[in-house]
């Protein structure tokens, strides 16, 4: 076996490997921001009462997951400055059509996400908003999104870590991520072993930072008071539920399914 | 729009209003796709009035007290509430129907309660009874707090103020919902089947809530199958059947001497 440790060291505390993981991360991450508010409005346009936002949105949702990342990415690298001559400035940069392409393909993706986050809360809630005087903005904001973002944050986490390992297409509109930097590396030095699996290293990392960051925001949004034990809990509460001694929370319908 | 009641003109505001019915629904259609769900219904609530509205499944009467929260618009007739017309905006003759932000307002007289108490999930019980009062209400935080939490003293529930809905009971589940419309100190209470999806030993909390409701003088509009409360607390019953009153009288006059052989076959059934 001929693995270079020292190769596959240097590799991995390089400045050049930094600043891809960083460029990865910070693209992946800007990125999934513009998805989701995209995905929002592109959500209640799937669901709105009326005709044309539903016909639009439906429109945006199959072309952009119709067609290839890959190719939109050079459509916006390439084509864009073609056909818009204000595009082939200095500002628009690898970066920008990278953050173009990436987010208006995942906004199709999150549009879903967050249109069966919203249809999962049951409608009572907000029929009963609207009865206490709430605007429709406030239902949505107030009841609707609150909750549907519970919904939407697994499936999103998903998303988002398949985000940062996209940004790896971005290559071929010449951004130098991590996945690009790894592939520099071996070109000049044909260890292959040791450049890629630095760049391995780092993903691990990565997503890994990314589970932890999402298991912490997936705990804020559990919405049980913090009673410590089932000894001062009300008879009524845990009658239902009777789970392991020391286990604190109302198991939820899954929890409850599975232990049958 | 509505037709008869000619000797009866609609929205007086102003002088007499006092002397008026709190309530009144006029001559009230509803139909959803071929089903006409409501017939033609009227029917009056005085202040401080308590009214039962019975009747079997499917007879229109959650419909009347959905199109009387303004949740839905009723296809004709019309609903005053304190001398005014709701969910209308009458102009030169022209009747118009109110935009959901105009309705958002006017629904803050009516307080509604329904049959799945229909809590936030997201939020305990004092912030349940909170939100209508910080957002629609505009009250401070700080004094909202207090409110809702006077509010859940008074059904009882100031000790689980900080339980979120999963951690309680139904019947604690619907003190909260009766507390939330509560506090937003509303004309007229609407109660939709408020026992019905409650485990048997619950009932009686909640009840004894809405008796507890109708002793300080609120007006009440209850859909129910409880016949024991609706005889001890109602001020006056009503049957619904397909769509229309069929009778409506005093208490001790309905399940006494019930005048119709409709109303008599309904209390065999439920006795």
């Amino acid at each position: 076996m001929e693995f270079d440790g020292t190769i596959f060291w240097d590799a991995l505390t390089s400045q050049e490997y930094l600043d891809g993981a960083v460029l990865s991360i910070g693209l992946a991450a800007a990125s999934q921001v513009l998805a989701v508010i995209i995905g929002f409005v592109v959500a209640l346009g799937r669901i709105s009462k009326h005709r044309a936002p539903r016909a639009v949105a439906g429109l945006y949702v199959w072309f952009f997951r119709a067609i290839p990342t890959l190719l939109v990415l050079l459509l916006v690298w390439n084509a864009g400055p073609q056909l818009f001559p204000a595009l082939r400035e200095d500002w628009f940069s690898p970066f920008l059509a990278g953050l173009i392409g990436l987010s208006i393909v995942e906004a199709a993706y999150m549009a879903e996400i967050i249109r069966a986050a919203l249809l999962s809360i049951d409608d009572g809630q907000a029929v009963a908003a609207r009865a206490l005087g709430l605007t429709p903005l406030q239902v949505l904001r107030k009841v609707l999104v609150p909750q549907a973002i519970k919904v939407a944050l697994p499936p999103t986490g998903n998303e988002f870590i398949a985000m940062i390992k996209y940004t790896s297409l971005a290559s071929v509109i010449s951004l130098r991520e991590l996945l690009t930097t790894a592939q520099v590396g071996v070109s000049v030095t044909f260890r292959y072993a040791e450049y890629y699996v630095a760049a391995l290293v780092y993903y691990l990392v990565i997503v890994s930072l990314v589970m932890l960051l999402q298991s912490w925001i997936e705990r804020r949004y559990r919405w049980t008071s913090t009673v410590p034990t089932r000894r001062f809990l009300p008879p009524s509460w845990s009658r239902r539920s009777p789970g392991a001694p020391g286990s604190t929370g109302t198991p939820n319908a899954a929890q409850e399914a599975l232990k049958v | 729009m509505s037709t008869a009641n000619a000797e009866q003109p609609a929205a007086t505001t102003g002088r007499h209003a006092h002397q008026l019915p709190l309530l009144r629904v006029q001559d009230l259609h509803k139909r959803y796709g071929a089903t006409e769900v409501l017939k033609g219904v009227d029917f009056t609530v005085d202040r401080g009035e308590v009214k039962a509205l019975l009747g079997p499944s499917g007879s229109g009467k959650s419909t009347i007290l959905r199109l009387m929260a303004l949740l839905e618009a009723p296809d004709a007739g019309e609903i005053i509430l304190d001398g005014k017309r709701l969910g209308v905006s009458v102009s030169g003759g022209r009747v118009s129907h109110l935009r959901e932000r105009d309705l958002a307002r006017q629904r803050t007289d009516i307080g509604m309660v329904f049959q799945r108490f229909n809590l936030f999930n997201h939020l305990d019980a004092l912030h349940n009874v909170m939100l209508g009062l910080t957002q629609v209400r505009k009250v401070s935080r700080s004094e909202a707090r207090d409110r809702a939490h006077a509010m859940l003293t008074r059904v009882g529930l100031a000790q689980r103020a900080g339980h979120f809905p999963s951690e309680l009971s139904g019947g604690q589940q619907q003190r909260v919902a009766i507390a939330r419309a509560l506090v937003m100190d509303p004309k007229v209470m609407l109660f939709d089947e408020p026992t019905s999806a409650l485990d048997p030993e619950l009932v009686g909390e909640v009840l004894a809530v809405m008796e507890q409701l109708a002793g300080e003088g609120m007006t009440m509009v209850v859909v129910t199958h409880e016949v024991r409360f609706a005889r001890r607390v109602a001020d006056e019953v009503a049957l619904f059947d397909s769509g229309q009153i069929v009778e409506q009288a005093a208490p001790d006059e309905f399940f006494d001497r019930p005048q119709h052989e409709r109303t008599r076959r309904f209390l065999e059934h439920v006795h």
